[in-house]
């Protein structure tokens, strides 16, 4: 199935993201609180660092043993009652899940947060073939009703203002009285959980993400502040969990560790409000739970960046903190991106999985300020990995013509000293003669991109190393 | 100073393209400063230090100008940048390029002795003093390279108090990026300039007349945008300031030098 991919547009996806005005002020809000929080809450724990390197040493070590973790996991997920199904590409999950939903002759299904859903664009393909998808999760609800793909791994609605979403509850929740009001944000959630409520005890499957596989005991574990996830995995008669294969930890007291530093990077908790940890489905002596448990493990090109430079994304734990404080994402929100995932790790992980010819810009548009390793708590050197991905373009000549001649031109002088330097002095001139005594340019022909948006300095006249020798001799001089 | 610098260490100086081309003045401020703490000061033949090819996926082009500024750069005993972003590159990231022993030796040794001008002065001649006036506030602008590659935030500031009747305004989110990128400001236009009005109403927030860095490339972006937004800020490096050149033109002020 077709997945809807703008990324080729990214820079009118940009404009135009640019230009919306609630927009800019969500993303202004997503600064303001997420950005501060989590500085709070990692400044509250003196040991916070070194949880860091724990954590990315936890996925190192399960990334170089992978293989043998999963099979470990499939091994105890199945002890415990359990399926685990292997998907090679996000079609087999696809069917996979459909499948499931025949068999139990599903009619609806009930869904926590989940990107890999997102990835694999199973809403779509559930509706598709008779089975109503129902999302939970707060923001996810708001985006079913917009028709839209989440715009931030953890707060998929965030490009929303509270005005935009009390109006998307008017135009779908009819039944409820015209003059009710929702000035609150309490007061919208309360209308959602009221209409979901109903739909969690009509759904005849659950599926939800999955923040951690543990080997140990084959559980998989979800984190959410709403507790949506777990009506939707107990009260159904399948519990599905999507995980994708990076998801996998050794055991429970790994799990832990990451949890530590997942929370406070994501919203600055100390940790989630609901931490679920769930094992094969429901047994003789439980009160409750799912009839069936399955564990979908997408693949979907992941094992390919295995002793590739991009391994080291396989440690991303999504908590989204490069997308708080990414400079450019705060500017164009996620849907710019044009595809499932945006932000730092977006513009590293999204070419492997559709396609550097596709997602050539993401990698590209970035200051590499370097603010996303500074916090990703997985240490993931995402501005050296987005370079990784303009090497590639390189080699295969897929940067714009435009670009290429500009910078073969310009390292053809920077290569030779002997010309560069009048060349240079010519160069700066002329670009004084055109300033004509003023400061600055506003305008300078082939140089649109810098004039566009601000004036260009003129420069001196004569280069720094020309003027350097003046001095030198001029000392000289004076010395003798 | 440090026990193993030596009395008169010779320094190369590597002004950084930018400042060769645009704005000379950067270079004669460092390489007074640098005469000020006792160094003996000498601009080898240069071009650029190869970032713009490294950061466009180059690595071929990146890796020759790495070679062509360590060669350069082995007679002295250090070599200084007047640039977080170009000290960045020369220090951390020139050693990635190589894959042969000899030359990531080479560029080790380089790395150890190349520093940002402001880390230079205060961490290895422990600079505490500098003979410089300026009478007013400035608000300073953390580059993101010096940063978060050379750690460099207390140095500038620490320098800056040394001036005399200069006051320092710290603006709002002073770490965050100002939207240059390099090739990024050329290429996403709207971006990089969204970016920077961010910063630059952070830059006026501090009601401070002038805005100050430690990188050109950032400077001209800031300044080039304030002046199209027509605010009357105006912006200097470090080393003018630092150099006592606090009132000759700023970026984008006619210039008759
Ligand atoms: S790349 Fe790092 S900061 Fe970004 S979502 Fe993943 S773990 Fe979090």
């Amino acid at each position: 199935m077709a997945v809807r991919i703008t990324s080729p547009a990214f820079k009118a996806n940009a404009r135009q993201a640019l230009a919306d005005a609630p927009l800019q002020t969500s993303m202004r809000n997503l600064e303001a609180n997420f950005i501060g929080r989590r500085r709070a809450a990692t400044e509250r724990l003196p040991e916070f660092e070194a949880l860091r390197d724990a954590a990315r040493d936890i996925k190192d070590h399960t990334l170089a043993h992978l293989d043998l973790y999963l099979t470990a996991f499939e091994d105890k997920v199945v002890q415990a009652g359990g399926h685990v199904h292997w998907a090679a590409t996000a079609e087999d999950a696809r069917t996979i899940v459909l499948d499931i939903c025949k068999r139990l002759g599903a009619r609806t299904a009930t869904k926590g947060k989940s990107m890999i859903s997102e990835e694999i664009a199973l809403n779509e393909h559930l509706e598709q073939n008779g089975v109503t998808p129902v999302e939970t999760d707060l923001g996810e609800y708001i985006i079913q009703l917009r028709g839209e793909m989440p715009s931030h791994i953890i707060a998929p609605a965030v490009h929303l203002t509270r005005e935009q979403v009390e109006a998307d509850f008017r135009r779908v929740h009819t039944h409820l009285p015209k003059e009710r009001n929702l000035d609150e944000a309490a007061t919208m959630l309360a209308e959602a959980r009221g209409i979901l409520r109903e739909r969690f005890l009509a759904a005849d499957v659950g599926i939800t993400g999955a923040n951690f596989l543990i080997a140990e005991t084959g559980t998989s574990v979800i984190v959410t502040n709403e507790g949506n996830g777990d009506l939707t995995q107990t009260l159904p008669k399948a519990h599905i969990v999507l995980a994708s294969i990076e998801k996998v930890v050794p055991t429970l007291e790994d799990a832990t560790t990451l949890l530590r530093v997942l929370a406070r990077s994501a919203t600055g908790q100390e940790q989630a409000v609901y931490t679920t940890f769930s094992t094969g489905p429901r047994r003789a002596a439980d009160p409750d739970g799912p009839g069936e448990y399955h564990v979908v493990l997408l693949d979907n090109g992941r094992s390919r960046m295995l002793g590739t430079p991009f391994q080291p994304m396989l440690r991303c734990i999504r908590c989204g903190a490069c997308f708080n404080h990414c400079p450019v994402y705060q500017r164009v929100g996620g849907h710019a991106y044009g595809w499932v995932y945006g932000g730092p790790m977006g513009a590293v992980l999204t070419p492997t999985l559709i396609g550097i010819h596709q997602a050539g810009h993401l990698p590209n548009a970035s200051t590499f300020c370097g603010r996303c390793e500074e916090v990703c708590p997985m240490r993931i050197p995402l501005p050296k990995m987005m370079r990784h991905w303009r090497e590639r373009q390189f080699e295969k000549s897929q940067m714009p013509l435009a670009e290429r001649y500009a910078l073969d031109a310009w390292a053809y002088f920077a290569r030779r000293g002997w010309l560069y330097r009048p060349a240079s002095r010519l160069g700066v001139a002329l670009l004084r003669l055109l300033a004509f005594g003023r400061g600055r340019l506003r305008w300078l022909p082939f140089a649109g991109g810098w004039t566009s948006q601000r004036d260009l300095p003129a420069p001196a006249g004569t280069t720094f190393q020309a003027a350097w020798k003046q001095h030198v001799k001029a000392r000289r001089r004076a010395a003798r | 100073m440090n026990s193993q610098t030596p009395a008169q260490p010779r320094v190369g100086l590597f002004v950084t393209c930018l400042v060769d081309l645009m704005r000379p003045r950067v270079g004669f401020a460092a390489a007074k400063l640098l005469e000020d703490a006792g160094c003996s000061v000498e601009v080898p033949r240069q071009t650029c230090c190869g970032q713009p090819a490294f950061n466009a996926g180059d690595r071929a082009t990146a890796r020759d100008l790495a070679r062509q500024v360590i060669e350069a750069f082995e007679p002295y005993d250090y070599v200084v940048v007047p640039s977080g972003s170009c000290a960045g590159m020369m220090k951390t990231h020139y050693v990635e390029l190589f894959d042969d022993a000899e030359w990531q030796a080479r560029a080790g040794r380089f790395s150890a002795r190349t520093f940002e001008l402001t880390s230079f002065l205060v961490d290895v001649l422990k600079v505490e003093r500098i003979q410089a006036i300026y009478e007013g506030t400035v608000t300073y602008h953390d580059g993101c390279a010096g940063l978060r590659e050379l750690g460099i935030k207390d140095q500038p500031r620490k320098l800056l108090s040394h001036v005399v009747g200069l006051t320092l305004a710290e603006m709002a989110d002073t770490e965050a990026c100002c939207g240059f990128g390099g090739a990024f400001s050329v290429k996403y236009p709207e971006i990089s300039a969204a970016i920077a009005d961010r910063k630059t109403a952070n830059i006026a927030a501090t009601g401070a007349p002038m805005v100050v860095a430690g990188d050109l490339g950032c400077l001209m972006h800031i300044a080039g945008r304030m002046q199209r937004e027509g605010r009357q800020v105006q912006a200097r490096h470090v080393a003018e300031m630092l150099a006592g050149m606090g009132h000759e033109p700023a970026i984008g002020e006619p210039d008759r030098s």
